[in-house]
């Protein structure tokens, strides 16, 4: 089950002609798809795009009405090579992952199936992950098309520019038998919006139906000698006829005068941002009209000379506004104005920084640059020379906290890492690599554990030049998301293979949790179109690992520890596998608050756990705090003249997974922890003896309370 | 290409002026995409054209995040807008938390020719604030004093208690908050019918929005947390009483000045031992403020007060099962976790004694041979040493507590009392010394009785920074800033666990004192 359910949202994609849409882009993208007949849909979650794999999943009854076929691809490359069903037959194709990690695991597929050339249109969506939010490294999926030549498209961030880009990335596979690639930024796949709908198109021909004739055309498989005629046929036939689809179907646009000394070259998704500075210069109104002519290129790769030289043609200088590094763009367009010995000035980089996003500021400036530089006389007054001096504000840096993700309110994954700690304070510090995924979070304070991260699934693969022995064995950490993506091959394989004489921990929260909560091979959940239920420690033992421990229990911080140190310590010298495996918190409370909620409602007795901390007893050193960091225990400062420091405290958030507890037994911090379960609806036993209790336990106090002072305090 | 018919010329100024920018930081899980769905919701209602965009993935999980909204004016049907917000061009900035609106007036989201900031008071603590092992929380008012300055208005109040208090969640006070802000041209009905079409916990939600909405029109004070009980309730045996009263008797012949924290200490080493224990204390303050120097405000005495209050109600096991076995104890935590009279309650506690705890805990002389015996500790480990979990509503697991509560007329002949004792007196016997030749070292030597606190390991980590601390005392003892070098070492002892930044500060002293 996803973190969010598009039940309700995906009732709008049945929309037809005549009626307005509206919404985010996730969704206006999978609506394009229907409208453009799409044979099969496919991908692997991961931000931005997770959403859009939700859902397409939660679609998936309208996409059997219309005969589409829906998978929910093991990873990028799997998803990429189901694209192959668009080689041979002319079925049109969408695959989503995120960029640029995506089309990295993906691109072997993608290389193929460039080389290939498809009948049917082929699409690509990336959700490229780049700049503020961002989880990844910070990398361009631009160079990808450009080394396997496939299209890029990257149109203007509003929904119908992004709807038109998939019906039009179809047509222009098809008219240049190449795979297209359709790039939303990290914020176009949540704007908000609305667009004019079509009616839905059933594939002309469906995946079902192709199978009952089977097509193969050897020249499209990637073998010598065709592969040679392959790089041949990218060349001479398909990237002219991709030039010329372009142009004719105009896809790129042109706004502004048409004549004028100075133009900008945007990248389609930068064309808002453009906007925006033109707008504050004073040089564009609000509904776009400018007073400087822009290229807006919906199409990044391949540039079409022509078009650009055309552009070009009668202006001192040009800004190319391209995001991200290398400078692909402005490359080849200055080599075009080079080639053809054009007195055109380009600028770019320089006036704008090499690396990083292009936020509103930068953009402002960038452009404010440019046009001080080339035409000051378009300039408003007090760019050129600003009257007032900014107000001087207190300098915050030093107060102002920094604010990282983490593990949520009850993270199973919390207590695994509290063990670790343990462990280390124990045995030393130790080599320890990190995977992709929220355990990923452990690397943050208060935990500090794993130094690097080398892609999904590769965590315990990346510690393989430290199995040959030495004074303490290296550990791993790997997700189970990663392990089903590539880690039981890539790396348990890899141990298993070279005899490693390591420790990975397979993090198993029931889910691919990071991505938004989306099974996986091994969910415990029962999924009406899925196969789950397959245990990771069985794949392990499948695959030739001796050493393997289940935890069903994270939260038993003790049990995890020892575990932990048996595995560091035990005189087996082959791998050794943990599999931590409790429910990710987030899911398990959306999948039981619900239950709980209409149990209690219903009248029948639930116990509801939640953790406190008794401020006297507490001393306010925060041991526990290093050894969880759970957002609902927090500080709270006391009204005590004789504490100087905040004692511990948990707030109404905590969701009583024990963990604070079991940390302070296992690591023997402190006893100011007590449970408190709320019992709903006891019933008439219980009542009565919690009643004999009390009176007992009054009697007692009351005893106590003549012979000692008491002063009454309730802290 | 294709060719758009769209020049204009240029008009001088902004023209994406008229457009309203809305910016809301929060910290992920509290609610701002809710929010910014009902602030789309009553725009797009009003006809304007409206577009919301979010940064999503891992930021969600706890770390800070961000929503932006453009609103076009009226009349402007397909505006361009922006995706993400750009310093200087905001006029209404939201933020769920205080720190998140010290974040925004440092990325230059704040600007006092037009932002209105509307933020709520309440802070949600960043992990690197929780787990400094002295008081790591950042400043708040200086955000307060920045926002100030930073804002064209600037709008606050304590949302996060208005929205619990109300049943509800921040969204909800917050969007009020907006509503009452009036920076926005739509009604409070308008705002109102977003919530109601959202269709979840509407009841909550709409009374969350009204409390919101009347904070930032000061029309309400902002519910405090619980009202403290100011009148100090005392009751136990007659004599006891008239011991306690000769006690406070006796605290009015302190100077005025103190009176207060030694009242504070008075109390506590009573309830924690007994009036004897009450008199044992007033005398060490007494013959602190004997040698103290009421020029300087009796600065030592006042600390006094207060430290040795704390050094001899130590942490021991007598004292951990008193506290949880007092009859305000579960009044509190039924009150915590709001149970009703039909509800039940059960409370489980989390020890885990050691061998160190049962040993200190016998007879001085015999607890001292058994400490130094490995062979007694190990078997004490091994009779004792394992996590309990006594769940103290019943009555077998309330028995266990208030058993070893009842030690409490034993303790004072238990070991760990002795180790204590003797810990006091040789802490004051330096504070007195140094009191001779440099008053404000004396002070600062008082003040690091705060370095030892917790329990187990992280009691032996703080016992022994203080002795780091006090070694570094001796280093500097005769040099005029002895004191000051003495709270830096100090604060240096609470910034981290490890005690990294006091080993630091020792190399600094060393390499000037040596």
């Amino acid at each position: 089950m996803a973190e969010r359910s598009f039940k309700r949202e995906v009732q709008d994609l049945k929309l037809g002609a005549g009626e307005t849409f509206t919404g985010e882009g996730i969704l206006a993208i999978t609506k394009a798809l229907l409208e453009s007949g799409v044979g099969y849909v496919g991908g692997y979650q991961g931000a931005p795009i997770s959403h859009l794999m939700d859902v397409l999943a939660d679609a998936q009854d309208l996409l059997g009405e219309l005969d589409v076929r829906f998978e929910a691809n093991a990873s990028e490359a799997a998803a990429a090579a189901m694209l192959a069903a668009s080689v041979h037959y002319p079925i049109r194709g969408a695959v989503t992952f995120k960029g640029a990690v995506g089309v990295n695991v993906a691109s072997d597929a993608l290389a193929n199936l460039a080389s290939s050339g498809v009948t049917g249109g082929a699409l690509v969506i990336v959700g490229e992950d780049y700049g503020e939010g961002s989880s990844i490294m910070q990398e361009r999926s631009h160079a990808f098309a450009m080394k396997s030549q496939f299209w890029l498209l990257d149109p203007r961030p509003n929904l119908p520019s992004i709807v038109q880009a998939v019906k039009q990335g179809f047509e222009l596979s098809e008219a240049s038998n190449t795979p297209v690639m359709l790039m939303v930024r990290i914020r176009s796949c949540h704007v908000t919006g609305q667009f004019a709908c079509a009616d839905n198109q059933r594939p002309p021909l469906s995946v079902r139906d192709a199978l009952s004739e089977p097509r193969r055309d050897f020249a499209r498989v990637v073998l010598p000698p065709m592969s040679y005629q392959h790089e041949r046929d990218k060349v001479e036939n398909r990237w002219p006829a991709a030039e010329r689809f372009i142009t004719e179907r105009g896809l790129n646009e042109v706004f502004g005068p048409e004549s004028a000394p100075v133009g900008l070259v945007v990248q389609g998704g930068m064309y808002n941002g453009v906007i925006r500075a033109l707008q504050r210069l004073g040089l564009a109104d609000i509904e776009g009209r400018s007073a400087i002519p822009l290229y807006v290129l919906n199409v990044t790769y391949p540039l079409v000379k022509d078009e650009f030289l055309a552009f070009a043609k009668g202006k001192e200088a040009l800004l190319v506004v391209e995001e991200g590094q290398p400078e692909f763009i402005e490359q080849g367009l200055a080599a075009m104005l080079h080639r053809t010995g054009s007195p055109v000035r380009l600028h770019g980089k320089g006036l704008f920084p090499m690396a990083g996003e292009y936020t509103g500021q930068i953009m402002l400036e960038g452009i404010a640059g440019f046009l001080k530089d080339t035409a000051p006389q378009l300039l408003p007054g007090q760019v050129i020379a600003p009257n007032a001096p900014p107000p001087e504000l207190p300098d915050l840096s030093q107060t102002v906290p920094i604010r990282p993700p983490g593990f949520c309110t009850g993270c199973p994954e919390r207590p695994i890492f509290a063990a670790m700690k343990l462990v280390e304070q124990e045995l030393g510090k130790h080599q320890i690599t990190g995977d992709i995924g929220c355990h990923l979070f452990a690397a943050l304070p208060p935990f500090e554990i794993g130094g690097s991260t080398m892609g999904y699934g590769l965590g315990p693969a990346s510690n393989a030049a430290f199995d040959g022995g030495g004074a303490r064995r290296a550990v791993s950490f790997i997700g189970d998301g990663g392990f089903w993506h590539n880690g039981l091959s890539s790396s348990v394989g890899n141990m298993v293979f070279n005899r490693s004489d390591s420790v990975a921990i397979v993090v198993d929260n029931y889910y691919s949790a990071a991505t938004g909560g989306q099974d996986v091979l091994s969910s415990r959940a029962k999924n009406p179109s899925k196969a789950t239920g397959n245990p990771i420690s069985k794949a392990l033992e499948g695959v030739g690992v001796k050493w393997v421990r289940q935890i069903d229990r994270t939260y038993d911080v003790g049990h995890m520890r020892d575990t932990i140190r048996e595995a560091l310590t035990t005189d087996y010298d082959g791998p050794k596998l943990i599999v931590a495996s409790s429910e990710c918190m987030l899911n398990r409370q959306r999948r039981e608050k619900p239950l709980r909620t209409q149990a209690i409602r219903d009248g029948r007795r639930v116990e509801a756990p939640r953790f406190g901390v008794d401020a006297d007893i507490c001393t306010g050193d925060h041991a526990c705090i290093r050894l969880s960091g759970c957002p609902s225990l927090s500080l709270t400062v006391l009204d005590d003249p004789l504490r100087d420091d905040p004692v511990a405290s948990i707030d109404q958030t905590c969701v009583g997974c024990g963990n604070c507890g079991e940390v302070a037994d296992a690591a023997v911090l402190c006893p100011s922890f007590y449970r408190a379960d709320l019992v709903h609806n006891p019933g008439r036993w219980e009542r009565l003896l919690a009643g004999w209790r009390s009176r007992i336990i009054t009697w007692l106090q009351a005893r106590r309370a003549r012979q000692v002072l008491d002063f009454g305090e309730v802290s | 290409m294709t060719l758009m018919d769209s020049a204009m010329t240029p008009q001088g100024g902004d023209s994406a002026r008229a457009i309203t920018k809305l910016v809301v930081m929060a910290v992920g899980g509290q609610g701002g995409g809710v929010l910014t769905g009902w602030i789309e919701a009553v725009a797009r209602a009003a006809g304007r054209a409206v577009q919301a965009t979010s940064v999503a993935g891992v930021a969600q999980r706890t770390g800070a995040t961000i929503y932006y909204v453009e609103i076009a004016p009226e009349g402007v049907a397909v505006p361009v807008f922006s995706l993400a917000p750009a310093a200087g061009d905001v006029d209404i900035l939201i933020a769920a938390e205080m720190m998140e609106a010290g974040r925004a007036i440092q990325r230059g989201f704040v600007t006092p020719d037009r932002t209105v900031l509307i933020a709520s008071e309440h802070r949600a603590l960043a992990v690197s604030e929780k787990m400094v092992p002295g008081n790591g929380i950042a400043q708040a008012d200086e955000v307060m004093a920045a926002a100030e300055i930073a804002a064209l208005r600037f709008l606050s109040a304590d949302m996060e208690r208005l929205a619990v208090a109300k049943g509800s969640v921040i969204s909800a006070s917050l969007f009020g908050a907006l509503a009452g802000s009036g920076a926005l041209p739509f009604s409070r009905e308008a705002f109102e019918a977003a919530i109601r079409n959202s269709g979840k916990g509407v009841e909550a939600s709409l009374a969350a929005f009204a409390a919101g909405f009347e904070a930032v029109q000061g029309a309400v004070q902002v519910p405090q947390a619980e009202p403290l009980e100011a009148a100090l309730q005392v009751s136990g045996p007659a004599a006891a009483l008239s011991d306690w009263a000769a006690l406070l008797n006796r605290v009015e012949t302190l100077p005025e000045l103190i009176r207060d924290m030694a009242r504070a200490g008075l109390q506590k080493v009573v309830a924690f031992q007994d009036c004897a224990y009450g008199t044992a204390y007033l005398d060490h303050l007494e013959r602190i403020a004997a040698i103290d120097d009421p020029v300087r405000d009796h600065a030592l005495t006042h600390e006094a007060a207060k430290h040795i209050a704390n050094a001899m109600s130590y942490d021991d096991v007598i004292r951990v099962a008193d506290r949880k076995t007092r009859a305000a104890r579960r009044e509190r935590i039924d009150a915590e976790m709001g149970r009703s009279a039909e509800q039940g309650m059960q409370v489980t506690e989390f020890l885990h004694p050691r061998a160190e705890e049962i040993s200190s805990l016998l007879p001085a002389g015999l607890g001292a041979r058994v400490q130094a015996s490995a062979l007694w500790m190990a078997r004490l480990d091994r009779w004792f040493n394992r996590g309990r979990r006594i769940r103290s509503d019943r009555v077998s697991g309330f028995l266990q507590l208030y058993l070893l509560a009842g030690l409490r007329g034993y303790r004072r002949r238990t070991l760990r009392h002795a180790q204590e004792q003797a810990h006091l007196d040789a802490w004051l016997e330096r504070v007195t010394e140094a009191r001779q030749a440099d008053y404000d070292l004396a002070v600062e030597l008082l003040r690091c009785r705060r370095l030892i606190k917790g329990y187990s390991d992280t009691h032996a980590r703080g016992l022994s920074k203080f002795d780091l601390v006090m070694a570094g005392a001796d280093l500097v003892a005769g040099r005029a800033d002895a004191a000051d070098w003495v709270r830096r070492l100090r604060e240096a002892a609470l910034q981290d666990e490890e005690g990294k930044a006091l080993e630091g500060a020792l190399r600094t002293v060393r390499s000037f004192a040596e």
